[in-house]
């Protein structure tokens, strides 16, 4: 091993290459101290999964950049706790809503830019601050500011081991160009995400239907430092066994397909599985609020797998998807290209459509109540026959967003071992999300923990080292 | 060298990417009308093509570039279309083809131009006439440009209308007219959206230098026009003939117009040489440059008849001006210029939409 404090020796060693990681560096940065930033990912895909990210959630009391209207910190919270069933760390959360507010201008002070809400997502409008272009060029904006402000990066440094001694790491050690390298910084900051690219961990953690599971994200999360800090006592929050699955377009990549992968076409199909078995009503309630439990549901079936059958007039109702459907001028031909038994999908087919009733009342935006009688499972809204040539399909997967478990921080996002803090390191982001997101998701939270407790990590790193 | 046909497949595969995305809706006009399509015709694509300035702010932000499978590079794939289309609709279609792409051709097409006023020189005379009239006689001079300037008019008139039924554009209202005008007047898709310019010369770096040397080139370009009507109107409705002196309107229209015009050119071409190659239509690079270094060419030798008209060099420089300008007119509909009057009419079909 050569010991070695190139480029030159740290006070500050930020291990990931995100939005946490970059709003860590920028903060102890300006705090006087020098900071190294060791990115696994080569730089083409910097940034874990903030690449795939597009706005950040944002309290404010009067209309706040592109925010309208107001979102108090109650109104917040109660969003959060119904997403995560009151499994969240209240104070922590409080900190994180109030805080967000005087985030959005830093982040505009950073070079990030906002725009307003996407077209399809005007229920985003008042809560959510949509980055312009997404979260890539957020990513982009910190690294030229980080850069202006002396932060030094390393792409494909991956930190193989932190060492801790007794209440305080002693020492890093990263691969860099295919040489190891041992590093003694000050203070630490860990913003290298959850494990959910680790597939072999998640099959251990999840079961082995996992090995089937499609990651939406960076295959850079790999869990390393987790395992690593886990491993030598520190202590972890949320459930080890779980993440944050939706269903997906079967067709998309193993890694990082992102938001493109989403399909929004459930509430207007039936979906079955291998076997042309429908196993749930597609019709519960509105997608945005169910295809996290789709997530679960496809990966409890057969091979993992469902199909989602639709007809001609339902094709335009949702968003246009990144590959088209697979398109069949009958059931049949549409069960072959799927590889479904034809006879039972015409089956299912048709035991549905005879199960369905008045539609009239039919109202894609809205529960409209459009459902089947006597058929199990129902479909309790949106239950059209499917009748109309020609037929598409879609395959659906699961796709997981990330896991759970992670680092417990307080509220100097301070990392602990035993019954004590550990003097010189702390954790931000998805690392330590699992503090505050106990189960569910609330869409763009993960951007503002990422950007509360970053900022919170670097200043407080940069207060020990610049003391030390 | 891929078709017509796989360009525009090749874009229609990144629009349908895009449109399941929808992060970059901010950034330009071309997002908003691509969001608002849910399959791509090809008379879609052509619109969305001549939409976009090729500002790359969509590239630099996009989760899906190379090395990701997906392999977008939207700015490329719409700038291969863009040139393709102007190839497929010109007039003569093969002085398109010609052209369009090669930048040696239009080196060529300017040196014939120069020769051919060097032989006018020599064939015609001076009769008398007072400054470079002295030189070549002004009947001579409209014998030669008239059908010149009225060629293009009418090769990009046809093309505009091959372009209005590929698109599906419909009536025009001024209030059309008044946004697109408006937006190109400001270059409002080089700003990026958020105002801070566009991704040209320092990859991810937002700047405005890019839409200030366009700027400078169309505005100079056109006062360097209005200088020339300005002057036909003092000729033929006022009576007043050429020369005219310092602080009369055509040469304060053409001196500053001329400054700005070589000004805009040598910055465009700085930094055409220090962009990345692989995010425009990489095989008409050479005739883009050749074509700027024309137009600057054109406002330098202007500018350097009005310094040395006095001297003994004023015929060969007034053979080497016209003789650029001559090429430039003719080569119009064929080059980069072309672009400025596909731009004005996808943003008319924009506001239409």
């Amino acid at each position: 091993m050569t010991q070695s404090h190139s480029p030159t020796n740290p006070d500050i060693v930020v291990i990931g290459g995100g939005n946490a990681a970059l709003c860590a560096a920028m903060t102890a940065a300006e705090a006087g101290a020098s900071v190294l930033v060791l990115e696994a990912a080569p730089k083409a895909y910097r940034g874990g999964n903030s690449r795939h990210t597009r706005n950040f959630r944002c309290m404010h009391q009067g209309p706040l950049g592109p925010l309208v209207e107001s979102y108090s910190e109650e109104e917040y919270l109660a969003d959060l706790m119904k997403v995560t069933g009151g499994k969240t760390d209240e104070q922590l959360a409080r900190l994180a809503i109030r805080t967000s507010e005087e985030c959005l201008p830093w982040m505009q002070a950073h070079g990030v830019r906002f725009q307003p809400s996407l077209s399809g997502t005007l229920s985003l409008a008042r809560t959510n601050a949509f980055f312009l272009g997404g979260g890539k060029s957020l990513v982009n904006a910190y690294y030229r500011t980080a850069q202006q402000l002396g932060v030094q990066v390393l792409y494909e440094a991956a930190v193989t081991h932190v060492h801790l001694a007794g209440d305080q790491v002693e020492y890093i050690d990263y691969t860099h160009m295919g040489e190891t390298h041992r590093i003694t910084p000050k203070s630490v900051v860990v913003a290298s995400g959850g494990f959910q690219a680790d597939t072999d961990w998640l099959a251990r953690a999840w079961g082995p239907a996992a090995k089937n599971f499609l990651i939406r994200g960076t295959p850079y999360n790999r869990g390393v430092v987790l395992a690593d800090l886990l491993d030598q006592g520190i202590a972890q929050v949320g459930d080890p066994t779980q993440c944050h699955a939706v269903a997906i377009d079967g067709r998309a990549p193993k890694f990082d397909g992102g938001i493109v992968t989403r399909l929004d076409c459930v509430p207007f199909s039936i979906v079955v599985n291998q076997n042309a078995e429908r196993f749930y009503d597609e019709g519960e309630d509105v997608w945005p609020k169910r295809y996290a439990i789709w997530g679960r549901l496809v990966a409890a079936q057969p091979d993992q797998v469902g199909h989602v059958i639709i007809d001609a007039k339902s094709l335009d109702l949702f968003m246009p998807s990144v590959f088209p459907p697979i398109k069949a001028a009958s059931l049949r031909e549409l069960a072959e290209k799927m590889g479904l038994p034809a006879d039972g999908l015409e089956r299912t087919v048709g035991e549905f459509n005879a199960a369905c009733g008045d539609t009239s009342g039919f109202h894609p935006t809205e529960l409209d109540g459009v459902s089947t009688t006597g058929l199990t499972p129902p479909k309790t809204n949106w239950a059209r026959p499917i009748t109309q040539p020609p037929f598409y399909g879609y395959t659906l997967r699961t796709g997981v967003t990330f896991t759970y478990l992670g680092l417990k921080v307080d509220e100097r996002a301070q990392c602990s071992v035993g019954q004590g803090p550990v003097r010189n390191l702390w954790a931000a982001g998805e690392t330590m999300a699992g503090s505050i997101l106990g189960q569910g998701y609330l869409a763009g939270f993960g951007m503002t923990i990422g950007t509360v407790f970053g900022r919170i990590a670097g200043k407080e790193a940069a207060a020990y080292a610049n003391a030390h | 060298m891929q078709t017509h046909t796989e360009v525009l497949e090749e874009a229609r595969r990144q629009a349908e990417i895009c449109n399941a995305c929808r992060y970059c809706e901010g950034y330009c006009s071309v997002f908003p009308a691509l969001h608002a399509e849910r399959a791509f015709a090809d008379g879609n694509l052509t619109q969305l093509a001549n939409l976009c300035h090729n500002c790359r702010g969509c590239y630099y932000a996009c989760q899906y570039t190379a090395p990701h499978e997906f392999d977008l590079n939207l700015p490329q794939a719409l700038a291969n279309v863009r040139q393709s289309s102007w190839e497929e609709l010109a007039f003569p279609q093969a002085a398109g083809r010609a052209f369009q792409k090669n930048g040696m051709l239009i080196a060529v097409a300017t040196v014939i131009g120069f020769a051919l006023l060097f032989a006018a020189l020599r064939a015609l005379p001076a009769a008398g006439g007072e400054g470079f009239y002295a030189a070549l006689p002004h009947n001579a001079m409209v014998a030669i440009f008239l059908p010149a300037f009225l060629f293009p008019l009418v090769s990009i008139g046809i093309s505009l209308r091959r372009y209005w039924r590929q698109v599906g554009g419909r009536p025009v209202k001024l209030s059309h007219l008044v946004q697109a005008f408006g937006q190109a007047a400001r270059m409002k898709n080089l700003k990026g959206g958020h105002g801070d310019g566009c991704n040209f010369e320092d990859q991810d770096r937002f700047s405005h230098a890019r839409r200030h040397a366009h700027q400078a080139v169309m505005y100079g370009f056109l006062l360097c026009f209005a200088a020339t009507s300005v002057a036909t109107v003092m000729h033929y409705a006022l009576g007043m003939p050429a020369p005219y002196g310092l602080l009369s309107l055509p040469k304060i229209l053409g001196n500053s117009g001329g400054l700005l015009l070589v000004a805009g050119c040598g910055a465009m071409i700085r930094l055409k040489l220090r962009s990345d190659r692989s995010f425009g239509a990489p095989s008409a690079f050479g005739a883009e440059l050749a074509f700027v270094g024309l137009l600057g060419f054109v406002g330098l030798s202007g500018l350097a008849l009005y310094a040395l008209g006095q001297t003994a060099l004023m015929p060969a420089l007034l053979a080497l001006h016209l003789g650029a300008v001559l090429a430039f007119f003719l080569l119009a509909p064929f080059t980069k210029m072309a672009h400025g009057f596909y731009r004005l009419a996808a943003l008319v079909a924009d506001a239409q939409r």
